[in-house]
């Protein structure tokens, strides 16, 4: 089917208008390369590593074409046989890839490096002698609004097993990420707050792994399956109702494990059992419904909502989150222009393509300025920092960008009245 | 590749940013919406202004290279597969509204605006633009008027040519032309207008288009109505038009039809209906209610199932969403849709609709039918398996038999695609074969040399579909 109603949807295709940047143009071109039309050169590789990944083009296909496994195989594809990759693409996806993410430990100590890195003089010594130059201007850039990274772990701060407060609904599973637990430990520990408060028993396996998305995404699917086993018995034993991820990247494959193990006689089971009981942070929230209606501590404040293409596009929930800001009393929620286009931020995406994600990120910012919002709030820590680099480079200063459960967590836990936690 | 001469002038004309001739330009403009036809172009090219596309057509003119307009891509026919080769013109650049007058209710807009932006912006000044294509959403304004684009207001308020008052179009020679205007009234010489609607870019490129612009309808009501007999939903609309009562919308959805909509649109539509029935009306809010209540008691008197009014805009306008997006979502269910847009008489809807499952079930394949039943413009669609051969040839031989039968209860082969390259081994069943004679004639006239859009609308032979690869 050639329909074209995927086109409008489509960021690159927005930004660049050209057919062979739209998922109807690549899908065309995959079948070029399998029906032997094309030969996949070099511009077709590049071409498969313009698509975001973003999802928007799959909710848009009225005959349900499944556009994320159809650039998934392509791209496993080129990673079997490419070698043209930019001299420097290739080293790092072997550290990204196959050194770093599976090893939570490794995150760890990463973690910690970075963490002295930033705390020590190094940080400033960097910024200051020009080091930073050196690099490749968008990623001096994204260098800047990282958070401050940790060594420590969601597990290793406050335990592996947390009770439900008043009467239990359920027991959940708390998926902890790797970025999101390094650079976000705070907004895991709030996750599990939000939790317990809202009537669930957490438990977070300490024997999980990365959930595999950029694996996926890049074509290092074998990697990917690795992963996926490990997660798979690790929430198996774990023995929970609900996974709960506050990572729309992180959520969105797991709940594809399923397709991801398929052809795996041993696994696939699991992997269904798996993808089944996945869910947002957001949507559990609405689902247990016991939440006190939230409070804004300040003025009145408006508020915005970026989506997370995985959550939306994937586990198609883009209600949820919108829901629960409007809840929040005394914050105006605001709906930003075109919020549930990319923000060009997409895995890896800034890093190996700048170009385009710029120019993504520049309209972006654009329609969040004019919310005139106080809080641009996200649900993806890939968002959340490349929001972060738009306000830093087109804000106006005024915007805060924050990760839902942290704003809702100030707003919630901390107002209301059982905890007895008022903030001072 | 063309030759590097040629090439130069062409890249001296709209710089190296929009000629291309890389593997991956070719292959993505060697297909359009219709299944299982492909051709690679020369190159491609995307002007950015009237003088451009002029100077564009010179070089090509000299050279006797076709060339090929192309909005998105999205008509049926293979309108815009180069069969022959040549240079695809994208018009995607040319996209602005060059002015809103709000004394005459007039837009002027350059070719490659996206229909539905248009739409949006025209009636963000509280004016109303009808032809709505369900392709709306990518297709463009150029598009529309070489296909002569109608949608789902067409009964009540007429099709794209209704609206197109003037043009500007560049013709093969490279010469400008301009044809009517802002004007309502306009008789001097042959309607050139009228005749490059519906054109498919066989007789010039338009580059730009004065559009009438209409006030928008005060009140609405949508309503649906559902049949356990498909011959009762069929009769329901003979007998609306037959009272007097022109809807702005009436279409017509099969059982098949209704299960993939339902599937793809999470309505909750009652799966076991034979036909499904989508109205509307609009206007001033007495004559809708009136219309409204008196399309209740035909349809009752017609059998019908159920019948229900949305109880809000928004429930309205996902059930006409759903129906826009019937014919992708039919394409859950093979490998391989073909639709055709057969036309008769609105008397003979009913007839033509039991002709067609008759047909079907003799080639013994399956074909859903939905459509614009207002007008007559219904939508038989094939769900195959271009792979399998055998069945493609059973599904087009009972096409060839649906576009007979078509013709023989005094309709058309086509109601709104085009003809192209698919149906112009029929069109002269529908026009004769002097109609056929003077077509060319008017041809010869604005492009001597054959360049505008070769192999389209007139068959060389009565040929068949050319299988090239599975869509
Ligand atoms: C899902 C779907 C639903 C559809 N629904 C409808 C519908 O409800 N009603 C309907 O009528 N059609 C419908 N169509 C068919 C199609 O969308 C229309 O024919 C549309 O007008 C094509 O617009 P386009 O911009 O894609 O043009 P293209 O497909 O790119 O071109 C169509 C024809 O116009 C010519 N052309 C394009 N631009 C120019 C120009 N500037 N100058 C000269 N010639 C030009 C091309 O050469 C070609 O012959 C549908 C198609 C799809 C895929
Ligand atoms: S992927 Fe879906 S929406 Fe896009 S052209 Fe194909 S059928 Fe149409
Ligand atoms: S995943 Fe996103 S960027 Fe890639 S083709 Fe689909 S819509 Fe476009």
């Amino acid at each position: 089917m050639r329909c074209g109603f995927c086109l409008p949807a489509c960021p690159t295709f927005r930004e660049t208008g050209i057919e062979a940047e739209s998922p109807r143009g690549r899908i065309a071109l995959m079948k070029a390369v399998t029906d032997g039309l094309m030969l996949p050169d070099q511009s077709f590789e590049e071409q498969m590593s313009h698509c975001l990944g973003c999802r928007a083009c799959e909710p848009a296909c009225p005959a349900d074409v499944k556009y994320g496994q159809l650039i998934e195989q392509t791209r496993e594809a080129i990673e079997e046989h490419t070698d043209s990759h930019r001299w420097w693409v290739k080293p790092l996806r072997q550290v990204v890839f196959k050194q770093l993410f599976p090893h939570q430990k490794r995150v760890r100590l990463l973690g910690g490096a970075m963490q002295l890195y930033q705390q020590s003089g190094l940080r400033k010594l960097a910024r200051s002698s020009g080091v930073m130059k050196l690099l490749p201007a968008h990623l001096g850039e994204m260098e800047k609004v990282l958070p401050d990274a940790s060594s420590k772990g969601i597990v290793q701060k406050i335990g592996s097993h947390h009770p439900a407060k008043g009467m239990k609904i359920a027991t959940v599973g708390m998926f902890r990420g790797c970025l999101m637990d390094m650079l976000f430990t705070e907004t895991n520990i709030k996750t599990v707050e939000l939790l317990t408060e809202a009537g669930f028993e957490v438990i977070i396996p300490d024997t999980q792994a990365c959930c595999g998305a950029l694996h996926a995404h890049s074509g290092e699917t074998e990697d990917a399956r690795l992963l996926a086993r490990r997660n798979i018995a690790a929430f198996q034993a774990a023995g929970v109702d609900y996974i709960v991820s506050n990572a729309g990247g992180c959520g969105a494959i797991l709940t594809e494990y399923d397709h991801l193990l398929h052809e795996d006689e041993q696994w696939r089971e699991g992997a269904v059992w798996l993808a089944k009981r996945v869910v947002d942070i957001s949507d559990l929230l609405i689902r247990s419904g016991k939440l006190a209606a939230a409070q804004a501590k300040e003025q009145p404040i408006r508020i915005t909502y970026q989506d997370s293409c995985h959550l939306r596009n994937v586990m198609r929930s883009a209600d949820a989150p919108r829901k629960l800001l409007r809840e929040v009393s005394g914050a105006e929620y605001v709906e930003m222009f075109e919020a549930d286009r990319c923000c060009g931020s997409a895995g890896t995406y800034n890093i190996v393509q700048p170009e385009l994600a710029a120019g993504l990120l520049e309209h972006k910012m654009e329609h969040a300025n004019a919310t005139k919002a106080h809080y641009l709030l996200t649900s993806n820590p890939g968002c959340l920092l490349q929001m972060k680099l738009g306000v830093a480079k087109h804000g106006d200063g005024q915007m805060q960008v924050q990760h839902i459960v942290d704003f809702l967590h100030e707003r919630l836990v901390h107002n209301s009245p059982e905890t007895g936690q008022e903030q001072p | 590749m063309l030759q590097q001469t040629i090439r130069q002038q062409l890249l001296a004309i709209v710089g190296s940013d929009f000629y291309k001739d890389d593997p991956q330009s070719l292959v993505t403009h060697s297909y359009d919406g219709t299944p299982m036809l492909q051709a690679l172009p020369d190159g491609v090219i995307y002007p950015a202004n009237t003088e451009q596309v002029s100077a564009i057509m010179k070089v090509l003119n000299t050279h006797r290279i076709p060339v090929i307009g192309r909005g998105s891509g999205t008509n049926l026919c293979g309108g815009t597969v180069p069969v022959e080769g040549g240079i695809v013109m994208v018009m995607h650049r040319m996209n602005r509204i060059l002015e809103v007058d709000l004394e005459n209710l007039v837009a002027v807009v350059q070719p490659g605006m996206i229909t539905k932006a248009f739409i949006a912006h025209v009636e963000s000044l509280g004016l109303f633009y009808p032809p709505d294509p369900s392709s709306m959403a990518i297709s463009t304004i150029g598009g529309n008027i070489a296909e002569c684009s109608g949608g789902l207001r067409g009964l009540k308020y007429g099709t794209t040519k209704d609206y197109v008052l003037g043009l500007e179009a560049v013709l093969a020679s490279g010469e400008i032309i301009r044809t009517g205007g802002k004007l309502m009234k306009d008789v001097a010489g042959y309607d050139l207008t009228k005749l490059l609607v519906g054109s498919e870019g066989t007789l010039a490129i338009i580059t730009e288009a004065t559009l009438k612009l209409v006030p928008p309808p005060k009140f609405k009501k949508t309503m649906l109505a559902m049949y356990k007999d498909l011959y009762g939903a069929a009769r329901t609309v003979s007998k609306i038009i037959e009272n007097r009562i022109i809807p702005s919308t009436l279409e017509f959805l099969d059982n098949a039809t209704v299960r993939v909509v339902d599937d793809f649109a999470k309505l909750g539509l009652p799966l076991d209906m034979e036909a499904i029935l989508l109205i509307e009306q609009d206007g001033e809010p007495e004559m809708v209610e009136r219309d409204i209540a008196r399309i209740e008691e035909i349809c009752r008197s017609e059998q019908a199932h159920s019948v229900s009014v949305a109880e809000s805009a928004e429930e309205a306008l996902k059930l006409l969403t759903a129906r826009r997006s019937a014919f992708t979502a039919l394409a859950r269910l093979r490998p391989t849709t073909i639709l055709e847009d057969a036309t008769v008489p609105r008397s003979k809807i009913a007839e033509m609709v039991l002709e067609i499952n008759r047909i079907a079930q003799k080639h013994q394949v399956t074909i859903c039918t939905f459509g614009h039943a207002g007008d007559g413009n219904l939508h038989p669609t094939a769900t195959t398996d271009a792979r399998d051969q055998e069945e493609i040839h059973r599904v087009e031989a009972a096409f060839e038999e649906i576009f007979e039968a078509a013709i023989r209860l005094g309709g058309t082969i086509t109601g709104e695609h085009g003809v192209g390259l698919v149906k112009s081994p029929y069109l002269e069943w529908k026009v004769g074969p002097a109609g056929i004679e003077v077509m060319k004639a008017v041809k010869q006239a604005f492009d001597p040399h054959q360049l505008l859009n070769p192999g389209k609308i007139f068959a060389k032979q009565s040929r068949k579909r050319v299988v090239l690869q599975h869509g």
